[in-house]
């Protein structure tokens, strides 16, 4: 091993690899537009979508009571829904969405309320619809405060006290900040993001400095230099962690913009700042999130490498790869599941370790021994794959499996 | 100095088993002369100067390459020698001065002598228009002349050819045989290797024939003329392989 001839190598990779396109927008362009790409055209139109359905008046047709005047009227007089005539297709139009909902109320509603027995309403709707839910939101609240009316006078009439039917009350309150209640929303996304784009990073560098010169015929001339191939396979890896670093770098920067940028956007809106999301990650939190990623970044770099240096050509190269991106997303998009909660055993996991981690800090929580247990977990593991690369730089039948 | 003694390898192919490229090939080839391993396609020259290239490991005996035993010494071995193929490509992305000094910082030389090398053997192959040009944009002959340079540059005393010709249109071949001429001329020693006739009776000092992995005849074009009576060199090549 031989440290100049290694800047030599590094040194000419990133030069040549920062002169072809496909790396360099794989390295810098995906990482920092996708993001404000995401956010921009999925986050804020869903969030001025969700806006604009909660402001509609939706459509609504009452089914039977045509002899309860009494809820028909309190139901028409209802400011954020409109009472439109009935038909017999309501179903077909609900689902047609031409209305958003339908009461079906008995003919003898208002009697039997009267009466002091149990009426049944059904709301039909289009389950999974938005707007359909929302309507369907707005007829429970009338059909929960009308319940309530009917209770009090039903109480009042008997000169009974309404606790008699609420004897316990129960409130819900949040005593996390903030900013950890906004984490555990976002938290699960940023490393997320941050894994898969330092994979994919890695993934054209990884594949054009070895499948990409059997290819075109300079491993020949690479290997008859006086260079030692130790030294060769460590030039090359130090290029590819610098691809997946730099997507990193890139990413988790253009993250925090985006989301700071967001939160001030979706404020404006007013609808997603209510419930209470928070759009900022601490410059703390960017930054351990960074130093978590890193051994990862050289299991991918290491890994790919020697994925790469394997196949014989370009296309070989692709299908190895495209499985192992879905073998290595499955973790990640496990820590983002609820309820999965960092342990010392998911700590040896890779990937899903530096992803629950990851969470973690950016909702503000600091596990320092899972910390030092990921962080180490992760550095044996990218050892171990930069070891195989290494070996298999030296492997004849490997290098040349043309 | 090249001197290989009972060079060997063998390769294992899942479904063939293995097979046997190179065996016990021994020859010799001295300063000043170009030696010429001259064999059809899949012969075993590209293997047999593979090996003297270091590129690949002998599986059995060894040779010496400029003094350096090639299993001992590979990287020594490679410091004081020039490798040419067809399948030895540029760096397509690189420009041809970049493509050249980066191999010459590879083998050891410092930035200036690698500028002053580079720029003299660019005037010498009369390609110094071109470069600050990228190799993907050269064509075939400038290419050529870009990879001699590249071979060049730390001023090797062994020069290996294998088939350098191979594909080449007439006027990048005769560069490259005038070249492998210079070579001869300045005291290096070159091996080559080629399935073109003509070219060993043009170029070479001494010849062996190598089939199937084995060297069966060897000797200077006039030695293998009277030992087998015929004066074509084809003509000998095929009594010889078919013997």
């Amino acid at each position: 091993m031989n440290l100049r001839n290694i800047r030599i190598v590094y040194r000419k990779e990133l030069m040549d690899s920062l002169r072809d396109r496909r790396t360099v927008i794989s390295m810098i362009v995906v990482p920092i537009f996708l993001m404000p790409v995401l956010t921009i055209f999925v986050g804020v139109l869903s969030a001025r979508l969700i806006g604009r359905a909660l402001l509609q008046v939706p459509s609504v047709m009452i089914i039977g009571g045509e002899n309860s005047p009494g809820i028909l009227g309190a139901l028409r007089a209802l400011p954020d829904v409109k009472v439109v005539p009935a038909t017999s297709d309501y179903a077909q139009r609900i689902v047609d969405k031409k209305i958003r909902a339908a009461v079906e109320l008995p003919s003898d509603f208002d009697a039997i309320i009267a009466r002091g027995d149990s009426a049944e309403v059904r709301i039909d709707i289009y389950q999974g619809e938005i707007n359909s839910g929302f309507t369907a939101d707005k007829l429970q609240k009338f059909f929960r405060d009308f319940r309530e009316n009917i209770i009090r006078e039903r109480l009042d009439a008997h000169q009974l006290p309404e606790k008699l039917v609420t004897p316990i009350f129960v409130e819900e309150a949040n005593v996390a900040p903030p900013e950890k209640v906004g984490g555990v929303v976002l938290g699960g996304l940023v490393p997320y993001f941050v894994m898969i784009l330092s994979l994919t990073g890695t993934m054209y560098p990884a594949m054009d400095l070895t499948v990409g010169e059997k290819e075109r015929g300079t491993i020949e001339t690479i290997l008859c230099s006086p260079i030692s191939r130790t030294s060769l396979v460590l030039g090359k890896f130090l290029m590819v962690l610098t691809a997946s670093l730099s997507t990193a770098a890139l990413a988790i920067a253009s993250m925090g913009l985006t989301l700071a940028a967001a939160g001030k956007m979706v404020r404006g809106v007013g609808q997603l700042g209510n419930l209470g999301f928070q759009f900022q990650i601490t410059p703390k939190a960017v930054i351990w999130v960074f130093v978590m990623v890193m051994p990862l970044a050289v299991l991918f770099s290491a890994a790919l490498l020697a994925i790469s240096l394997f196949a014989k050509s370009f296309k070989e190269a692709q299908s190895y790869l495209s499985p192992l991106t879905i073998l290595v997303l499955a973790p990640a998009i496990v820590s983002i599941l609820p309820g999965v909660e960092l342990n010392a055993r998911l700590s040896l996991i890779p990937i899903l370790n530096t992803s629950l981690v990851s969470k973690e800090i950016v909702s503000g929580t600091y596990h320092w021994n899972y910390i030092a247990l990921i962080f180490g977990s992760s550095c044996v593991y990218a050892a171990v794959a930069l070891w195989v690369a290494v070996r298999l730089f030296q492997r004849e039948d490997v290098l040349f499996r043309i | 100095m090249i001197v290989a003694e009972s060079l060997g390898k063998e390769f294992r192919a899942r479904k063939r088993g293995a097979i046997r490229a190179v065996e016990k090939l021994s020859f010799s080839c001295t300063p000043g002369q170009i030696y010429g391993l001259l064999g059809a396609i899949g012969a075993g020259k590209t293997t047999a100067l593979r090996m003297l290239a270091t590129i690949l490991a002998p599986t059995s005996g060894t040779a010496s390459v400029a003094g350096f035993d090639i299993r001992r010494d590979p990287e020594k071995a490679r410091q004081n020698s020039g490798f040419l193929s067809t399948a030895t490509a540029l760096y397509g992305r690189l420009t041809a001065l970049e493509m050249v000094e980066y191999f010459g910082s590879l083998y050891g030389l410092d930035s200036a002598t690698v500028r002053r090398r580079t720029l003299a053997l660019f005037e010498r192959l009369d390609i110094s228009s071109i470069r600050d040009r990228r190799c993907e944009d050269l064509s075939t002959g400038m290419k050529q002349r870009v990879s001699i340079a590249r071979t060049l540059v730390h001023d090797p005393p062994v020069m290996i050819f294998d088939e350098p010709t191979s594909g080449l249109d007439v006027i990048s071949a005769r560069t490259i045989v005038a070249f492998i001429r210079e070579c001869r001329a300045s005291g290096k020693t070159v091996v080559f290797s080629t399935h073109v006739m003509s070219e060993a009776e043009k170029l070479c000092d001494k010849i062996g024939i190598i089939h199937d992995g084995r060297l069966l005849a060897e000797g200077s074009l006039a030695e293998l003329r009277s030992r087998y009576g015929y004066a074509d060199l084809e003509e000998i090549f095929v009594r010889v392989v078919s013997a």
